[in-house]
C-alpha cells in the first residue's frame, strides 16, 4: 500500500464523509470522524517518511501518465503542510465533540461533522496535487464546505458572514479559474511541471500577464490579504468555536502554499519576480496588512473578531517574507505558517472552552475570568505572547528569521516596521490580559469553572507545541530551510 | 453573442426578480446555442440542462420563499463598477495574445487534446471522446465534481433541514394542482422524461450526455412531479431516508470503483485492472463510475428541492 499513500491521504476523508451522512447519529460520526482524522495523521507522517527516503513521489490517477492524467505529486513542501493540516484537524477534532454539543443542536452535529471532514478533504486534495485544475475543484470542496461550517454558528450574523465570505470567495475562485483558463489556453496543459516547461516559451505574451494577475488576485482573495480580507474578520468571529479554530490554522496556510506552488513552480522565480513587479506589491500589501489590522484589532470589543484581525496581519508577515524574494525569506514565511497555525489554534481553542463556560467572547465577559479560569486563559496568554514573538516562543523564530531576512536586503526600514508591528500586537494583547486578571468578576460572573477537560487538553497540547517548537527549532527549521531550498530549486 | 449581452444588461438592470431569474434562463439557453455553435455539444447539454433547467427552478423555489421585489437600494455600488470594469479591461487585455479562434497550431489544440483524440479509441474505445477525457483520463476530476455536488447538498440540508421546528405541513394543495391539462400532460410525460434521462445516463459514451446530465434530467421530473401534485404527495413518493443513502451511495460507488482498482493492483480509478481485458476494464469503471455520478446528482437535486419547498410551506402556514 505504501505506493499509495498519496492519494490515500485525500480519500480517507473523502469517502468517509458519505459514510457518515449514511450513520446518521452524531455520537457514532464523532468516533468515526476521529478515526478517519488519525489515520489521514499517520498517513502524513509516513509520507513524509518516504518522501525524505525517497525523495518526490508522484502517482498517477487512473493510471494515466501526467499530463495526459492527473498527477499527485508530494516533496517535502507539501509533506511538510499535510503534516501541518492533519495533525491540527485531528487534534481539533478531539475537544468538538463537548464544544459542539453547547453550541448546537444534535442533529445539526452530524453535517457539522460531515463538512469538516470535506473541508479537511479540500484541503489535502489542494496540497496533494500536482494539476492545476484539480487544485480548483478541490478548492470549490473545501470553500463549500467552509461556508457550510461558519453558516452552522449560533449567532445569526453567521449566516451573513458566510454569505459574504461565499461571494467574495466565489469571485476569487473565478478569478483562479479564468488564470487557469488562460494559462492552459496558452500552453494546452493543465500539469504544473509540464505547464512550469511549457509556460517560458510563451511568457511574454499578454495573455500569460493576464492569467498571472488572475490568478494572483484570486489566490489573495482566499488567503485574505489586506485589502481583500474583509470577509475573514466576520467569517471567523460568528463561526462556531470549532470551525473557527480549523479554518483559522489551516485554510488560509493552504491558500499560501498554492500562492507559493504557482508563483516559484509553475512562473518560476525569474518570471514573477523579474518580468512581474511582483516584490513591490507583496511587500507593500503585506505590510499595510500587518500595521493596519493590527490597529484595528485594537480597538475590537469581541475577542474572535480581535484574533481574526490579528490573523490577516499575520498574513501580512508570510507575504512580506514571499516578496523579499530570498531564500531566507521564504524560510520565515514557511516557518510562520507553521508557527502562526499553532498560535491560532491554541488561542481560538483556549476560546472555545471559554465559549463553552461563559457563552459569551465580549470583552467585557473577561472581567476576572484569569483567577476562575486559569489555565484557559493561561492558554490564550501564550499564544498572545508567542504572537507578539517573545522568545521562548514559536513567534520569536518567525519573526527572528524575518527580521534577519530584511537585513540581509538591508531594508531596514521594513524591519523597523515589523518591530512595531510586534509592539502594536502587544497592546491588544495587553487589553485582555489587563480585563482578565486585574479587572474584578462582575456580580453575576463569579462562578465559572474551568473549561471541560476535553477542549482544555486539546488546547494545552498546542499551547506546549508553541513552546517546544519555540525551543527546539530543529524540526521546523529544518524542514522550512529545505523546502524553501526546494522552492528555489525549481526556480533554477 | 448580441442576444448574450442584451439579456446580461438586461438581468443587470432588472428589478423584478422573478423577471431576473427568466433572464438567467434566457442567458443559459443562448450560452447552450453559443457552445453547440463552438461544436462542444457535451458542453451545451450541460448547459441547458443545469442553466437553464434546474438553476432556474431552485432560483423560482427560492422567489416563492422570500418575496418577488428586490429592496430598495441602501448604497451605490461604485466600487463594484470600478472593479467590474478593470476586470474586463484585463480579460479584453489578455484577449490581444490569444491564438485565433479554430487555429490549429494554438498550443490547446497541439501538446493533450491530440493525445486524447488519436489514443482515445485504443485506450478506451467508446465514440465519445468526451466521456473518456470526464470519465478516464481526468477521473478524478469528474469525481471531485461529484463530491463538490454532495457537499452543496450538506451545506443545504445543515441549514434548512432543521432551522425551524414546525408541525409537519398538511395536505396543502400544489400550488398548479388546478390546472388539469398540466396535471394530465405531466402525468405522460413524467416517465418519458424518466426514460430519457436513464438513455442519457447509459448512452454517454456514445452521445452527448453521462452522469450529471442525466441526474439532472431525472431530478426535474421529479421536480415537476412535485411541483404538480404538491410537496408532500412527492415527499411520499420519494423517501427521503433513502434518497439520503442513495446521494451518499453515488459518491461511495465512485469511490469503490477507485478503491477496487488499487485492490487489483492499479493506480487509483484505474480502470483497466477491473476487467481481464484493459478496454473491457475501461467500459465496466466508465459505466459504473456514471452511475455513481448520477445517482448523487439526482439526489441531491431532489433533496435540495424538497428541502426548500418545505420551507415554503412552513413560511406561508406562518404568516397565514
Amino acid at each position: 500500500m505504501i505506493q499509495h499513500l498519496p492519494i490515500l491521504q485525500v480519500i480517507i476523508p473523502l469517502l468517509a464523509a458519505p459514510i457518515c451522512f449514511i450513520l446518521k447519529e452524531a455520537r457514532l460520526v464523532r468516533w468515526f470522524v476521529l478515526i478517519a482524522n488519525v489515520m489521514a495523521f499517520v498517513v502524513s507522517i509516513m509520507l513524509l517518511q518516504q518522501v525524505n527516503l525517497h525523495g518526490t513521489l508522484v502517482y498517477s490517477l487512473g493510471g494515466w501518465e501526467a499530463p495526459i492524467g492527473i498527477e499527485y505529486r508530494v516533496d517535502e513542501l507539501n509533506a511538510y503542510l499535510m503534516i501541518l493540516v492533519t495533525s491540527i484537524s485531528t487534534i481539533t477534532i478531539m475537544a468538538a465533540g463537548s464544544s459542539l454539543t453547547k453550541e448546537m443542536a444534535e442533529s445539526k452535529q452530524t453535517y457539522f461533522y460531515i463538512a469538516y471532514l470535506l473541508c479537511l478533504t479540500g484541503l489535502l486534495g489542494i496540497l496533494a496535487t500536482g494539476d492545476a485544475f484539480n487544485v480548483f475543484v478541490f478548492l470549490e470542496i473545501s470553500s463549500l464546505a467552509s461556508y457550510t461550517m461558519i453558516a452552522m454558528g449560533n449567532d445569526r450574523r453567521s449566516l451573513w458572514a458566510s454569505y459574504q465570505y461565499l461571494i467574495m470567495g466565489t469571485i476569487g475562485a473565478t478569478f483562479i479559474l479564468i488564470g487557469i483558463g488562460l494559462m492552459y489556453m496558452m500552453t494546452g496543459t493543465l500539469n504544473m511541471n509540464d505547464l512550469a516547461e511549457r509556460l517560458p516559451e510563451v511568457e511574454q505574451t499578454k495573455t500569460v500577464f493576464t492569467a498571472f494577475a488572475f490568478f494572483l488576485v484570486g489566490v489573495c482573495l482566499k488567503l485574505a490579504l489586506f485589502p481583500l480580507h474583509l470577509w475573514l474578520p466576520n467569517a471567523y468571529a460568528y463561526a462556531p468555536s470549532i470551525a473557527t479554530v480549523f479554518l483559522a490554522a489551516t485554510s488560509t496556510k493552504v491558500a499560501i502554499y498554492v500562492l507559493l506552488r504557482f508563483i516559484f513552480s509553475v512562473f518560476g522565480f525569474e518570471f514573477s519576480f523579474t518580468h512581474m513587479p511582483l516584490t513591490e506589491i507583496l511587500v507593500s500589501l503585506g505590510l499595510v496588512g500587518v500595521i493596519a489590522a493590527s490597529v484595528v484589532a485594537i480597538y475590537q470589543t469581541n475577542i474572535k473578531r480581535l484574533f481574526a484581525y490579528s490573523s490577516v496581519s499575520q498574513i501580512g508577515y508570510m507575504i512580506l517574507g514571499i516578496g523579499i524574494g530570498t531564500k531566507t525569506g521564504l524560510t520565515a514565511t514557511m516557518l510562520h505558517l507553521f508557527n502562526h497555525a499553532l498560535m491560532k489554534s491554541a488561542i481560538f481553542l483556549a476560546l472555545a472552552g471559554l465559549v463553552y463556560r461563559v457563552g459569551s467572547v465580549n470583552i467585557k465577559a473577561f472581567a476576572g475570568l484569569g483567577k476562575q479560569m486559569p489555565w484557559t486563559m493561561a492558554a490564550i496568554v501564550v499564544g498572545g505572547l508567542s504572537l507578539i514573538g517573545m522568545p521562548l516562543t514559536v513567534g520569536f523564530i518567525s519573526k527572528w528569521y524575518l527580521i534577519l531576512a530584511l537585513l540581509e536586503s538591508n531594508w531596514w526600514p521594513v524591519a523597523v516596521l515589523v518591530l512595531i508591528g510586534s509592539l502594536l500586537a502587544i497592546a491588544y494583547i495587553w487589553r485582555l490580559v489587563e480585563v482578565a486578571y486585574f479587572k474584578p468578576a462582575l456580580q453575576n460572573n463569579q462562578s465559572y469553572k474551568e473549561a471541560p477537560l476535553a477542549i482544555l487538553i486539546p488546547a494545552w497540547i498546542f499551547v506546549i507545541a508553541n513552546i517546544y517548537f519555540g525551543i527546539d527549532t530543529s524540526f521546523t527549521v529544518g524542514l522550512s530551510e529545505r523546502t524553501a531550498e526546494l522552492l528555489f530549486g525549481v526556480a533554477k | 453573442m448580441a442576444f448574450l449581452a442584451i439579456t446580461a444588461l438586461s438581468l443587470a438592470f432588472a428589478k423584478d426578480l422573478f423577471a431576473s431569474v427568466m433572464f438567467t434562463g434566457i442567458y443559459s439557453l443562448l450560452s447552450a446555442a453559443f457552445f453547440v455553435l463552438m461544436d462542444a455539444v457535451d458542453v451545451a447539454f450541460t448547459e441547458a440542462a443545469v442553466g437553464a433547467g434546474i438553476s432556474t427552478i431552485l432560483m423560482l423555489t427560492t422567489i416563492t420563499m422570500t418575496g418577488r421585489y428586490e429592496n430598495e437600494k441602501r448604497y451605490h455600488p461604485k466600487i463594484a463598477l470600478i472593479v467590474v470594469v478593470i476586470t474586463g479591461i484585463m480579460l479584453i487585455f489578455g484577449t490581444v495574445d490569444m491564438p485565433a479562434f479554430g487555429a490549429d497550431t494554438a498550443p490547446a489544440q497541439v501538446h493533450v487534446a491530440p493525445y486524447y483524440i488519436m489514443q482515445s479509441g485504443e485506450d478506451i474505445d467508446i465514440p465519445n471522446i468526451v466521456t473518456s477525457v470526464l470519465a478516464s483520463y481526468r477521473g478524478f476530476d469528474t469525481f471531485g465534481e461529484v463530491v463538490v455536488v454532495f457537499t452543496a447538498l450538506i451545506g443545504v440540508l445543515g441549514l434548512l433541514e432543521f432551522s425551524r421546528k414546525g408541525s409537519e405541513l398538511g395536505n396543502r394543495p400544489a400550488p398548479m394542482f388546478q390546472h388539469k391539462v398540466l396535471r394530465i400532460v405531466s402525468k405522460i410525460l413524467i416517465p418519458a422524461i424518466m426514460l430519457f434521462a436513464l438513455y442519457v445516463q447509459f448512452h454517454g459514451e456514445y452521445s452527448p450526455g453521462g452522469g450529471f446530465q442525466a441526474g439532472v434530467i431525472f431530478a426535474s421530473s421529479i421536480i415537476l412531479y412535485a411541483m404538480l401534485f404538491g410537496v408532500e404527495q412527492a415527499r411520499k413518493a420519494v423517501s427521503m431516508p433513502v434518497t439520503k443513502i442513495l446521494a451518499a451511495l453515488g459518491v461511495l460507488i465512485y469511490g469503490s470503483v477507485g478503491v477496487v482498482s488499487m485492490l487489483n493492483g492499479g493506480n487509483f480509478l484505474n480502470y483497466s485492472v477491473l476487467a481481464e481485458n484493459d478496454i473491457t476494464g475501461q467500459h465496466v469503471g466508465i459505466i459504473i463510475i456514471e452511475l455513481g455520478v448520477g445517482i448523487t446528482v439526482a439526489t441531491a437535486m431532489i433533496l435540495i428541492f424538497l428541502t426548500f419547498a418545505r420551507r415554503i410551506g412552513k413560511n406561508s402556514e406562518e404568516t397565514a
